[in-house]
């Protein structure tokens, strides 16, 4: 996987290569995990996507950016802050002072009269801030290992949501030859065994505004749920409009087929 | 056409335009009163698919390209958008990503069909020939279309192949460099694409334009292979394509775009690669790299010759394969060597036929997969060595089964007309 080169080439390029025993794992298949959202007429977890937003917001938005999200999304039709009093997302209230909260530069296009970058409260409109500035900072910052975006992420990796779960859930304690590098955590659902990232998931470390109980597993299916819909918002519209699409298609095929046997009742053929 | 035109122009505005532009005219006796076999059958169904799927693909495209930005920097996030914030953007997106796909499956089947009824053959080598050139207008059109999203697969997929043309002898380097507009795969080479596959596809339809004229000339083959009858026969043999076949094709194209349906709406992204979701790194090459799913048959050709041969090297020799692949279709007609065309009636020949379907279908496996790998896990057997075999028969069915065969087989009895075929099943 991406991730892995990106280590081995970090490595490499910290001069680790002559030291740090190469390690590799067998990589485990996803867990089997049940989504509310599988199947043709499932949807999301509303309340799990809402969750699961204030973990990436508390927990993974330090290090992850989400370059595809704007503010406005977590209100627009199928998003976890919908209300049906607001029809324009950029006028909901949650999500006016969710984005309101962050306080930055947001646009080094947007300057004063003297030219100079605003600094200004965020509107519904902006995207989600990143939490580095660039690539080179991002590495810096993560012992060279580069945080992938996760707008995307549940359609960028084979297996989904499961392998997300699974991910997530599945910091293990390393087996004894495996001779970990310093700055490495044993995961055997990554490709490799030997992943970056710290377990980013403990018991305890947020408190649901809800009340739900935050074990891990809780917390995993949460995110990844909210990060399944990022990347896929339109889905519940989609399988909706599917259902008609097919009712449609299909009744007109039974009138067609019927329309069939008629034209050819008395040929031969 | 065949057939003198039966077209009666009734109101006066058609009498003024017929004597002008005789467009009408063209149209009724192109697709109303168009004599077609009596005896044709589902498979005879997929022209007017691909037709559908063509115009779903270039008005999707059309709307597509008025949202897309061809920018290494933002094609990526510009199709993304076109997914979330345009009106619609997901559906039009998946029909024209997934209606790739169909268009490919449908073409092949429309191309099985072909083969096994042996519509190429005299007087339909013309047809035959134009169909081919736009199954390769087709390749050239998607494989652009694919690079377009900029993902990692898009990217690397870009790369692989272009990088074939640099096996060419003496004019491989200059070429490809020419044709990346560059020194690399990289906002030159995504412009161009992105021009060509807005013009590729209006090229397509002008070649099926010629496609459907080729047709129209000697009439639709059918699957006993039998010319329909001249004079007051023919009527016997025939009916008007319309009311007939408009309901019948159009019932299948109705079917098919169920099919269709399924993935857009509940499967859109199965078909494509998970990597073509991460944007295009050329610092990251990733770790299996794989075309798209049609292409996977010549993508197992160019990777099974890993031997030089004579002066050619291994990877000329993959390209020059891969090519020929699909450049022996052109002479398919003058290779096959039986008078008969249809397979019902070559006892012999359609096993060997039905040989090369599962071999076509193998080499696309052995395309997905890496060729080092173990077939069915049996140590030693490595897909390198089946998609070598299968590479083998691909060629051998054309230059030696279909030739031979024609000379040694005694084919079947064949009925005396449609209409004799056509009443023989009918008393069984």
């Amino acid at each position: 996987m991406k991730m892995t080169r990106i280590f081995a080439a970090a490595i490499a390029a910290l001069g680790f290569a002559g030291t740090a025993a190469a390690f590799e794992g067998e990589q485990y298949p996803p867990k089997e995990h049940h989504w509310h959202h599988d199947g043709p007429f499932g949807t999301y977890d509303r309340q799990s996507v809402q969750r699961g937003y204030q973990i990436y917001q508390e927990v993974c938005a330090s290090c992850h950016s989400m370059d595809l999200m704007r503010f406005r999304n977590l209100a627009q039709r199928g998003g976890p802050f919908e209300e049906e009093a607001f029809p324009n997302p950029n006028d909901n209230p949650v999500v006016m002072q969710i984005a309101g909260s962050y306080t930055r530069v947001w646009d080094q296009d947007e300057v004063n009269d003297d030219g100079d970058p605003i600094e200004r409260a965020g509107l519904p409109s902006d995207a989600f801030p990143a939490p580095f500035a660039n690539v080179q900072m991002a590495r810096a910052s993560n012992g060279g290992a580069y945080p992938p975006d996760l707008s995307l992420i549940v359609k960028a990796r084979t297996g989904g949501e499961n392998y997300l779960y699974s991910l997530l859930t599945g910091y293990y304690d390393e087996p004894e030859d495996s001779h970990l590098a310093p700055g490495m955590y044993y995961n055997p659902y990554f490709a490799g065994g030997a992943i970056a990232m710290a377990p980013p998931l403990a018991e305890g470390i947020i408190e649901y505004a809800d009340g739900t109980e935050a074990s891990v597993e809780q917390m995993a299916e949460d995110v990844t749920t909210f990060l399944s819909w990022a990347g896929d918002p339109h889905m519940e519209t989609r399988k909706q409009m599917g259902v008609m699409v097919l009712l449609y298609l299909l009744i007109f095929a039974i009138l067609v087929y019927l329309a069939y046997r008629q034209v050819w009742a008395n040929v031969k053929h | 056409m065949s057939g003198p035109s039966t077209y009666n122009p009734s109101t006066g505005i058609e009498k003024w335009l017929d004597d002008r532009l005789p467009i009408i005219r063209l149209g009724y006796d192109s697709f109303v009163d168009f004599p077609t076999p009596r005896n044709l059958n589902y498979w005879w169904t997929f022209g007017g698919i691909l037709a559908v799927f063509l115009m779903i693909q270039i008005v999707s495209g059309i709307v597509l390209a008025m949202h897309y930005v061809a920018h290494e920097d933002y094609a990526f996030e510009s199709v993304q958008r076109i997914t979330r914030d345009v009106p619609f953007g997901w559906l039009i997106q998946s029909m024209h990503a997934n209606g790739a796909s169909f268009f490919f499956v449908a073409v092949y089947l429309h191309m099985f069909r072909g083969l096994y009824y042996g519509s190429y053959k005299a007087p339909r080598e013309v047809l035959w020939i134009l169909g081919v050139v736009i199954y390769l207008l087709m390749m050239a059109t998607g494989f652009m279309g694919y690079v377009l999203p900029w993902g990692q697969m898009s990217y690397w997929g870009a790369m692989v192949i272009t990088n074939l043309i640099g096996a060419l002898p003496f004019i491989g380097d200059a070429l490809r460099e020419w044709l990346w507009g560059g020194f690399s795969v990289g906002q030159s080479t995504l412009n161009r694409f992105f021009s060509l596959h807005y013009l590729l596809p209006f090229v397509i339809a002008a070649v099926v334009g010629l496609h459907i004229w080729a047709l129209h000339v000697p009439g639709n083959g059918n699957p006993v292979g039998l010319e329909t009858r001249k004079g007051k026969d023919n009527k016997k043999d025939t009916l008007p394509f319309h009311p007939y076949y408009t309901v019948k094709d159009g019932f299948a194209i109705i079917v098919y775009l169920m099919v269709f349906a399924v993935f857009v709406f509940f499967l859109p992204t199965v078909l494509g690669h998970a990597d073509n979701y991460i944007e295009a790194d050329p610092l990251v090459t990733p770790a299996h790299i794989v075309p798209e799913w049609y292409y996977l048959p010549f993508y197992a050709i160019l990777r099974a010759i890993t031997f030089d041969i004579g002066p050619i090297d291994a990877k000329l020799g993959g390209v020059l394969a891969m090519f020929g692949a699909i450049g022996i279709l052109f002479v398919l007609p003058w290779l096959d060597t039986s008078k008969v065309r249809s397979m019902r009636y070559r006892p012999l020949t359609r096993w060997f036929f039905i040989f090369f379907v599962v071999a076509a279908l193998g080499l696309g496996w052995c395309g997905a997969v890496n060729p080092d790998d173990f077939v069915l896990g049996i140590t030693g057997f490595k897909f390198l060595y089946l998609g070598q075999f299968l590479t083998f028969y691909y060629f051998a069915y054309f230059i030696i089964v279909l030739p031979v065969m024609g000379i040694i087989e005694k084919p079947k009895e064949r009925p005396a007309s449609i209409e004799a075929a056509v009443l023989g099943s009918d008393k069984a």
